[in-house]
């Protein structure tokens, strides 16, 4: 049973379709890596599934009612005047999650005890990136819609985006993800080119 | 409950970091109403007349200074894109949203009201149709100003475009609300306006943060 079905979806971008009739679906412990050029619809397309987008057509079924994906886009969803944990109390709070995690998930993602508190204004790009991966961590959620994750990531977030995708997959999880580096090591992903 | 705690103390904790988001409109409140003062005879007893005027101008033009910022930075950060995928109804949020400006920017308005209608030598007597008249009114324009600040997030310049779409929208509070006052000083009972801003208040309330959120959402296309 797919996590995710889209059935001749058709992705809009203003009045334009970028995508017509498109197909796609998510199997338990797939990585999909979305390939294709710039202004292609990559991120349109995982706007549209994520809910953000209205579709033009088409259908999207996903396995279960009240299913949420992870959604992380271009943007980090951080309030350059909070601290990365009062960011994340933030997210916890509306996703109804207990905040408890917080400091364990930013422990996974190796940001600093002293760089959790600061402002996310004085944080470098790779740190407001791990700080964004973190929320990955705090709810456990089956598909995972990642637009460019590696950005700003160095050698060893790499690394450690690798461990926990393939903790995710192994779970059971899926991931799509667009990327235009190649994906980190032991990744394997089945790739889809728009 | 745990969406409600956390939008509510995001937004102290932003006013907290950004004290000029909150301080801004009561000093341009204060400001604009001593300038007026300055400028007229001393003692002019036509000062009290206008008073009712200058205090209800004066109280919206300095709480829709903050307005613009309401949704930009989470439009800009992404703040909004998770509240989107998010269980939490963005129409809840945006009235969380709005309630936090009024506290913020239009509450204090509220209590500034007296001392400085007392400068102004307004009476007394008409002091309470007043400040309840902005108590109603002062909220309508947070909310009227969130659905229009909505509206304009995905613009570029919509700051500029936000009070020429907003005075519009409020001239209803201003005709009531002065019209309490009035009202009050001709020796009639003011309830009748007061009623109508209150009216008005009920359907801001309940009308606006639908149209907001689907704005808000509108803002992707």
């Amino acid at each position: 049973m797919p996590l995710l079905i889209a059935e001749q979806l058709t992705v809009l971008r203003g009045d334009r379709a970028l995508l017509r009739d498109f197909d796609l679906q998510l199997a338990p412990g797939e990585l999909l890596h979305l390939r294709g050029a710039n202004g292609v619809g990559k991120t349109s397309l995982l706007e549209t599934l994520a809910g953000l987008r209205r579709a033009g057509g088409g259908r999207l079924r996903w396995a279960s009612d009240d299913a949420l994906p992870h959604w992380l886009g271009h943007r980090n969803g951080l309030n350059l005047q909070l601290s990365a944990v009062e960011n994340l109390r933030f997210w916890c709070g509306i996703n109804g999650v207990p905040a408890a995690g917080i400091d364990a998930a930013l422990a996974r993602m190796k940001l600093p005890p002293r760089a959790r508190l600061r402002s996310c204004r004085l944080l470098s790009a790779g740190q407001k990136r791990r700080t964004a991966l973190a929320r990955l961590l705090l709810q456990p959620r089956a598909v995972w819609l990642l637009d460019e994750p590696l950005d700003g990531l160095d050698v060893d977030g790499l690394a450690l985006f690798a461990e926990l995708v393939g903790e995710h997959l192994q779970a059971g999880g899926a991931v799509l993800m667009t990327s235009h580096q190649p994906l980190p090591a032991p990744l394997f992903a089945s790739e889809r080119l728009l | 409950m745990s969406a409600l705690v956390a939008l509510f103390a995001r937004e102290l904790k932003l006013a907290a970091r950004a004290r000029t988001e909150w301080l801004m409109p009561p000093l341009f409140f204060v400001i604009v109403v001593t300038l007026f003062g300055f400028g007229v005879r001393p003692n002019d007893p036509q000062l009290a007349a206008f008073a009712p005027a200058i205090l209800w101008v004066g109280a919206l033009l300095a709480a829709l200074l903050s307005l613009e910022r309401l949704y930009r930075s989470d439009q800009e950060d992404g703040t909004l894109e998770q509240l989107l995928v998010s269980p939490t109804s963005l129409t809840f949020a945006v009235f969380i949203k709005s309630l936090a400006h009024w506290l913020l920017s239009g509450l204090p308005l509220v209590l500034l009201a007296a001392p400085l209608a007392a400068m102004l030598g307004f009476p007394s007597a008409l002091l309470t149709p007043l400040v309840v008249g902005l108590a109603l009114g002062t909220p309508c324009l947070s909310f009227i100003g969130g659905f229009v600040a909505a509206l304009t997030v995905g613009l570029p310049r919509g700051g500029a475009l936000l009070p020429v779409l907003v005075l519009p929208l409020i001239v209803p509070v201003v005709i009531f609300g002065a019209g309490a006052v009035r009202a009050s000083g001709q020796g009639l009972d003011a309830s009748a306006p007061l009623y109508f801003l209150a009216a008005i208040l009920m359907f801001t309330l309940t009308v606006l943060p639908w149209l907001a959120a689907a704005a808000l959402r509108n803002a992707f296309e």
